[in-house]
């Protein structure tokens, strides 16, 4: 009897998600999903050049001249930063085709190392908007993978150095998944709480963030602290058998870090959408009441979908350490927490869109750097452009009035979140 | 039923389930037992505890020194503790739930107190004080958010608030060379940021928490590039004239209250004042009744004839204005200028403080209070010489935020409406 129950269960589930299913297949046309992001992209930099020719003192001194002379300069200086941005994030055209023509190996490839740089730079981000894309589809705003970062980078840091002894295919995917182990550690605790006491996940991920910066604070400059630092907050240098090996020569720091985040992301895409267990998170995140009508335990569903989004963040953390910094420093992240929310909503919450979003994050973010050197504007921006992009990918009606586009008929699946109360 | 007798219906019926009643019961046994095994262990029996009564700054109000036998103390705090917890499982205490954890609470980081000062002495009465002005963002910030959650909107941005008001009211601040147009600047850029907000959540029905992150990632971002660009290289615009200590005639007379409260920066004033205002206006004017109404069921309130719509911007504006004050705090009534991410966190801190206190003002306070306190006893505490690493005491504020709201939250408690946008039929 109980048994046959289970099935009506699986039966009124399977009827939910074909819904959704369906109005998957109707794709919009005119680039569909993808209009929404590119358009508050494009604007989400014209206010960055704004920001920019705002800023400026040598446009105020030109308006002071004549208004036009004001106009030109204000292109101009946005102009160099834009040119700044590009040629430090994708290379400088001129010297690509000119080495594609030489057809010299090793100017190719330091021609292209700008866009190989931005790949380096994604790699984190993909890693940490798969961890908020995984909570945002189970319905849980994990803010704290800033802190599931830090904390995996210790863990992966401390297995990268103090084990000493183990070949390199042994000893690098240890590294890394004590990483993994870290995050998920420290995304547990707030989806333990979430579901235990309803204690919101959005405040205990934030508290976990400042736990985990004063924990590793404390870890670098006392247990785990280099020899002859000086009391300074740093690692000491992994082994070499626990690198993940960088692809070309020193300046190039393309690694293999990158594919691993693709396969992350296929992963997680199976795992969604291919397996029972995804089609039961994704079905407590979009409607728990249906969830628990269907006899779906919302429970463990909490804990285990903020563990793996945890251990993701985690894994984010693993990879800079292992791949790029071969040590630990506080100076560790420039913000990936709060990016890696703007990664998942620009990318809809899809693995792929993630990854795509990343990769143009890790674009900006590698360009900006450049464009600090030249026109001395300084890498926040990126931020700020980012909070424009997400403010308009979540609030399509604002890019639909600029740009004068139709309403769909059908309103975008809004993602499930509660107020304090925790499970409503 | 009339308006009027509604609004003496305020008082919301605090249920605790029965496995968190145990629970509760059972966290105090512990604090009793660990008082008991640990603190009062490792103290001798002949330690003394000096607790020293001078604030500082101020003559008036002094008391004599405080002299405790460490270890006749620490067992009579782990005593109490015990039976709280047995008193609490068996029976419990109802709507004092709150408080006695409040008070065990209390135990807990007092006997700590005593513990590490044992054969030391400790200014307790200048840390009391210093606790009073760190809890003004964490309190302030708990109003901000109780103006908006009892409006229907959660405002998870105060954060950002608080943060761009903190460099908005140091760069006015010290251009005019008048702190008052500071703190007017601070709240000025706060409640744009609200109006962001609220365009945003109501109008545009984008999800409230994704708002708010937006505000508080956009605050980051350009508070640190403004710092950058400017502040770093010109001084002279982040040199803000400081609020200084006002005593207030004859209220600053009263023993060890006096100096500890009424001897502060007129931002402590301000909290008091925002306290009372706050709640008599919620819970006693029409105007307070109607803002409950909408946050707690919005379309029975427009039914009534209450624009929803307006009342939730007002709250969300007014929400703006509080968070836009507790950021002014940080560099006219703390630092005394601008550093990047001086927040840390405190906005965040502040919305727990709101929980706890169950959306009331008056419990806001409090729980501001307890979290002022934790964070003064970490900065107290490095310089007792305590052997306890400085980042763990740090993160005591973090950490006694989550055990409340693993603790506190209970079903039923913040306004029903919270987080829906209203949709006119």
């Amino acid at each position: 009897m109980s048994k046959q129950k289970k099935d009506i269960g699986q039966e009124i589930l399977k009827e939910i998600n074909q819904d959704d299913l369906q109005s998957e297949h109707h794709k919009k046309p005119f680039l569909g999903k993808a209009a929404i992001p590119l358009l508050a992209i494009l604007t989400g930099l014209i206010i960055g050049g704004l920001m920019i020719a705002i800023t400026s003192q040598s446009v105020y001194t030109a308006f002071g001249q004549s208004i036009g002379k004001g106009f030109a300069t204000a292109f101009s200086e946005v102009g160099t930063a834009y040119k700044a941005l590009f040629n430090g994030a994708i290379g400088d055209p001129a010297r690509m085709i000119n080495a594609l023509k030489l057809g010299d190996a090793k100017e190719i490839r330091q021609a292209f190392n700008p866009f190989l740089e931005s790949l380096v730079q994604a790699t984190p981000y993909i890693f940490a908007g798969l961890a908020v894309a995984l909570g945002f589809r189970s319905g849980l705003f994990n803010i704290g993978v800033e802190g599931q970062l830090f904390i995996g980078a210790a863990c992966a840091t401390y297995v990268g150095y103090a084990v000493t002894g183990l070949p390199a295919w042994i000893h690098m995917p240890l590294a890394f998944l004590a990483g993994a182990l870290g995050g998920a550690l420290w995304g547990f605790v707030p989806g333990f709480l979430k579901a235990k006491t309803g204690g919101h996940e959005v405040i205990n991920t934030i508290m976990m963030n400042w736990i985990a910066f004063r924990l590793t604070e404390w870890l670098l400059s006392g247990p785990m602290t280099r020899p002859g630092s000086g009391g300074m907050p740093l690692s000491p240098i992994i082994q070499k058998t626990a690198e993940i090996p960088q692809f070309f020569p020193s300046p190039i720091r393309f690694h293999l870090g990158f594919f691993i985040a693709l396969a992350g992301a296929y992963f997680i895409w199976w795992l969604l959408f291919k397996t029972t267990w995804g089609l039961n998170l994704r079905t407590v995140g979009t409607n728990p009441r249906a969830a628990r009508y269907a006899g779906l335990s919302t429970t463990k569903s909490i804990i285990l979908a903020m563990s793996l989004s945890g251990a993701l963040a985690g894994m984010a953390g693993a990879v800079q350490v292992l791949a790029v910094n071969r040590s630990m420093a506080l100076g560790l992240s420039s913000g990936y927490g709060f990016d890696s929310i703007a990664l998942a909503l620009i990318g809809n919450n899809h693995p792929v869109g993630v990854v795509l979003a990343s990769i143009l994050f890790g674009t900006l973010r590698n360009g900006a750097t450049r464009m600090m050197v030249v026109s001395s504007i300084p890498i926040d921006i990126v931020d700020v452009v980012q909070a424009i992009i997400l403010m308009f990918v979540a609030a399509p009606a604002i890019i639909r009035s600029i740009y004068r586009l139709r309403k769909p008929k059908q309103e975008e699946q809004q993602v499930f979140l509660s107020g304090w109360g925790g499970q409503s | 039923m009339t308006e009027n007798s509604l609004v003496h219906k305020h008082r919301r019926v605090v249920e605790i389930s029965h496995t968190r009643k145990i629970v509760i019961g059972v966290v105090e046994i512990l604090i009793g037992l660990l008082i008991y095994f640990i603190f009062a262990a490792k103290t001798s029996g002949e330690s003394l505890t000096k607790f020293v009564m001078t604030p500082g700054g101020i003559d008036q109000g002094q008391l004599s020194d405080w002299i405790l036998p460490s270890k006749i103390t620490l067992i009579i705090l782990a005593v109490v503790s015990l039976l709280i917890g047995i008193y609490q499982i068996i029976k419990g205490f109802g709507k004092w739930t709150n408080m006695q954890i409040g008070i065990c609470s209390l135990f807990l980081i007092f006997s700590f107190l005593v513990w590490q000062a044992a054969d030391r002495q400790l200014n307790l009465a200048g840390m009391l004080s210093s606790a009073v002005l760190l809890a003004v963002p964490i309190t302030l910030g708990a109003f901000s958010g109780i103006l908006a959650e009892r409006s229907g909107i959660i405002n998870i941005s105060i954060e950002g608030m608080m943060l761009m008001a903190s460099m908005a009211a140091a760069i006015t601040g010290s251009v005019t060379k008048n702190p008052w147009i500071g703190l007017l600047g601070g709240i000025l850029s706060s409640v744009l940021l609200a109006l962001i907000l609220g365009v945003l959540s109501i109008k545009y029905k984008v999800n409230q928490t994704i708002s708010g992150t937006v505000i508080n990632i956009f605050s980051a971002g350009l508070t640190a590039f403004i710092s950058q660009k400017f502040l770093q290289h010109t001084q002279t615009l982040n040199n803000p004239k400081m609020f200084t200590r006002v005593p207030l005639p004859g209220l600053a007379d009263i023993p060890l209250v006096g100096p500890i409260l009424f001897n502060q920066n007129i931002f402590v004033y301000l909290m008091f004042i925002i306290l009372i205002v706050l709640q008599l206006a919620l819970f006693q004017t029409r105007w307070g009744l109607r803002l409950r109404a909408v946050g707690e069921h919005p379309k029975a309130a427009d039914t009534l004839g209450i624009n929803v719509i307006r009342t939730r911007y007002m709250g969300v504006i007014l929400s703006g204005v509080v968070a836009g004050i507790a950021g002014a705090f940080f560099t006219l009534g703390s630092v005394g200028r601008f550093d990047e991410g001086m927040t840390a966190g405190k906005g965040f801190i502040g919305l727990a403080a709101m929980i706890f206190g169950n959306w009331m003002p008056t419990g806001a306070l409090g729980a501001g209070l307890l979290f002022g306190f934790a964070d003064a006893i970490g900065s107290k505490l490095s310089l007792l010489g305590s052997s306890i690493p400085p980042q763990f005491m740090a993160m005591a504020p973090y950490l006694i935020t989550m055990i409340v709201l693993a603790g506190f939250i209970g079903k039923g408690q913040a306004p029903a409406a919270e987080g829906e946008p209203y949709e006119k039929e």
